[in-house]
């Protein structure tokens, strides 16, 4: 029977609930595979090498770089599961100030502290087999990608937009029919447009699509109402360095500029 | 085959829609019509008449549709919904194939019977777009039509078209002619609705309602209603030559339009006669099967014209290009009629606002 590991880097544990929500199908994905080392849920973790290993947390810290390494090095498959492993999650809000501060101003003593000046996803140091996306990732998206590769086919995980999810739904468009901003239009889908489902603009959690267009939503939400702080902020959540909406949030900065508004 | 293709008969009046909701689902229909839901008139199933949005009305512009307070007493005074036909005809998502092991099956697809009330005539034209693209060909579509026969169309006469309404540029409304089991006009003072059938099975419908015959006075007042909508178009477009300019392949408007376009595909999922659709393989880990989905997709994903691992469309303003270029003008060369029923909502409901008739007035 094929290994499965799960593994924790630098995160809120929520991807690896996300996997023991999966009530229904536990026990079928448990009769299918050993779930072998999974220490969310069991404290007794079985030797490598593993088939599958899926990776939740970016690399935060110096003893995080070697046993990241170590677990690509026992893992036949790697995947990265949620925002954190993909794309360094909302702790990469580090990246855009000087963490030795941060860590000043929190802890007594902050010479106990050992971390890193970034947070980065996991590709950013081992070869990764494939990124699941969201944070948290999508339940049927998570099993969809165990099912694949225990079948040893592509995943079905479009990179298209989450409108397409959103209108396929049967939603209205939250932003035309009552002004709310929503990243939908450049987030990638598998959510199955949730926010929007709930009257809520999307907060882009799933990270950029294959080719979003942040320049045009952009300067669409500065007539919503929304300020140059606002934009950059909504960009500078879960995916704020993934290169899109990295550039999205600087874009915004710059056209904040041309606009003639003042810096908060 | 299908409605609208029968005799005419004398329109009718009723003055209420109560009878004709509860006969159709004594009927076994389930009756789908306007209600208003989250600020939005959208097409749900009601049990009575009494839930249809009456007195609301909707304000309309490029990238921006609000609800309004209408007229107290009048149950249609809105235009196109985000809602049309499309999901009845082809379902957003539907399973094809289930698999275990060797054993393959088709799968039984629904054709509920539905009655959809409230269509408007470039709903209807719209449908029977659909119609020559899933049956017209070589290999038409059992499932559609199965789901197409067991719809019946109840189309209201259009009386306060929306501002990015252009039923009128495409000969497809506001007064529906052909392709409805029923069309009503609602009239003011008093309140009724002229009810005109497209068939023997609107006849039948008629029959079984509280009715009088129409009067001249009547048949008057409902041509005024249409008159009055043709007037009063949001948008115009200008089909003169229109194959001729969208071959300007080269014309730097393109690139202007792909800098605005979000590539989103919102367009398309409300466009009511876009048809493309993927198909996607899964597993299940419950039951050991696999099952063959066919779901919506759009020429504005990547993943659409991905050919041996690349897109062959790349750009926003390839994109762009394709859609608009098919919609107006090779969809003719491909269908023998326009793509485009101008309902308008490709206008409203775009995120930023793009207006399909404002880029073809732009083109060279």
């Amino acid at each position: 029977m094929p290994k499965l590991a799960v593994w924790k880097f630098a995160s809120c544990d929520g991807c690896q609930l996300t996997f023991l929500d999966c009530e229904d199908e536990l026990l079928a994905v448990a009769a299918r595979v050993e779930i072998a080392c999974f220490l969310e849920a069991s404290s007794a973790p079985g030797p490598g090498p593993y088939d599958l290993s899926l990776v939740e947390g970016s690399i935060t810290t110096p003893e995080d770089l070697e046993r990241i390494r170590h677990v690509r090095r026992v893992s036949e498959r790697l995947v990265t599961i949620g925002a954190c492993a993909t794309a360094g999650g909302i702790q990469a809000l580090r990246d855009f100030a000087d963490v030795k501060e941060f860590a000043a101003v929190v802890y007594a003593r902050p010479d106990y502290i050992a971390t890193l000046d970034r947070s980065t996803p996991i590709a950013a140091h081992v070869p990764v087999d494939f990124e699941l996306r969201g944070c948290p990732p999508d339940r049927r998206q998570l099993l969809e990608v165990i099912s694949a590769f225990l079948a040893g086919r592509r995943p079905e995980v479009p990179a298209h937009s989450v409108c397409v999810e959103c209108k396929a739904r049967g939603n209205a468009c939250v932003m035309v029919a009552h002004g709310t901003p929503c990243l939908g239009p450049v987030t990638q889908a598998g959510c199955g447009a949730l926010c929007p489902a709930f009257n809520r603009g999307c907060y882009g959690c799933f990270g950029p699509m294959e080719s979003p267009n942040h320049a045009s939503l952009n300067h669409w939400m500065r007539g919503l109402g929304m300020s140059t702080p606002e934009l950059v902020r909504i960009y500078r959540t879960y995916h704020a360095t993934t290169e899109p909406f990295r550039r999205a949030a600087e874009e915004a900065q710059r056209s904040g500029e041309e606009f003639g508004e003042e810096e908060e | 085959m299908f409605a609208g293709e029968g005799d005419a008969v004398d329109a009718v009046v009723i003055e209420s829609l109560e009878p004709l909701v509860a006969g159709l689902r004594a009927e076994g229909y389930a009756v789908v019509g306007p209600v208003v839901r989250e600020r939005v008139i959208r097409f749900e199933e009601v049990e009575s008449a009494d839930r249809l949005a009456r007195g609301w009305t909707d304000v309309q512009e490029p990238g921006r549709y609000r609800l309004a307070e209408g007229d107290a007493e009048m149950v249609f005074s809105f235009a196109a919904s985000p809602d049309s036909a499309k999901p009845y005809t082809q379902p957003p998502r539907q399973t094809l194939l289930r698999m275990r092991g060797e054993h393959i099956e088709e799968a039984g697809q629904d054709a509920p019977r539905v009655a959809l009330l409230g269509l408007r005539a470039c709903d209807l034209a719209a449908i029977a777009v659909q119609d020559r693209v899933f049956l017209g060909g070589r290999h038409p579509d059992p499932a559609y039509l199965r789901r197409r026969r067991a719809l019946l169309l109840i189309a209201v006469n259009c009386a306060v078209p929306g501002g990015t309404c252009f039923c009128v540029s495409m000969h497809t409304g506001p007064k529906a002619t052909t392709g409805f089991d029923l069309a009503l006009t609602e009239l003011a003072a008093p309140h009724r609705f002229v009810v005109e059938t497209g068939g023997e099975r609107g006849e039948r419908i008629v029959a079984a309602l509280p009715h009088r015959p129409a009067t001249a006075g009547d048949l008057d007042a409902a041509a005024e209603v249409s008159r009055g909508a043709a007037e009063r178009m949001g948008r115009h477009v200008d089909t003169e030559g229109i194959q001729e300019r969208l071959s300007a392949h080269d014309s730097p408007r393109w690139a202007q339009v792909g800098a605005r376009c979000l590539t989103c595909a919102n367009c398309t999922m409300v466009c009511p006669t876009c048809f493309c659709s993927t198909v996607e393989d899964t597993t299940s880990f419950t039951d050991g099967t696999a099952e063959r989905i066919e779901r919506w997709d759009s020429c504005f994903t990547l993943g659409f014209s991905e050919v041996g691992g690349a897109p062959v469309r790349g750009s926003n303003a390839g994109r762009y290009r394709q859609w608009l270029t098919h919609k107006f003008s090779t969809w003719i060369d491909q269908f023998g009629m326009s793509g485009c029923v101008g309902c308008g909502r490709c206008i409203t409901w775009c995120p930023v606002g793009i207006d399909v008739t404002e880029e073809l007035a732009n083109l060279p």
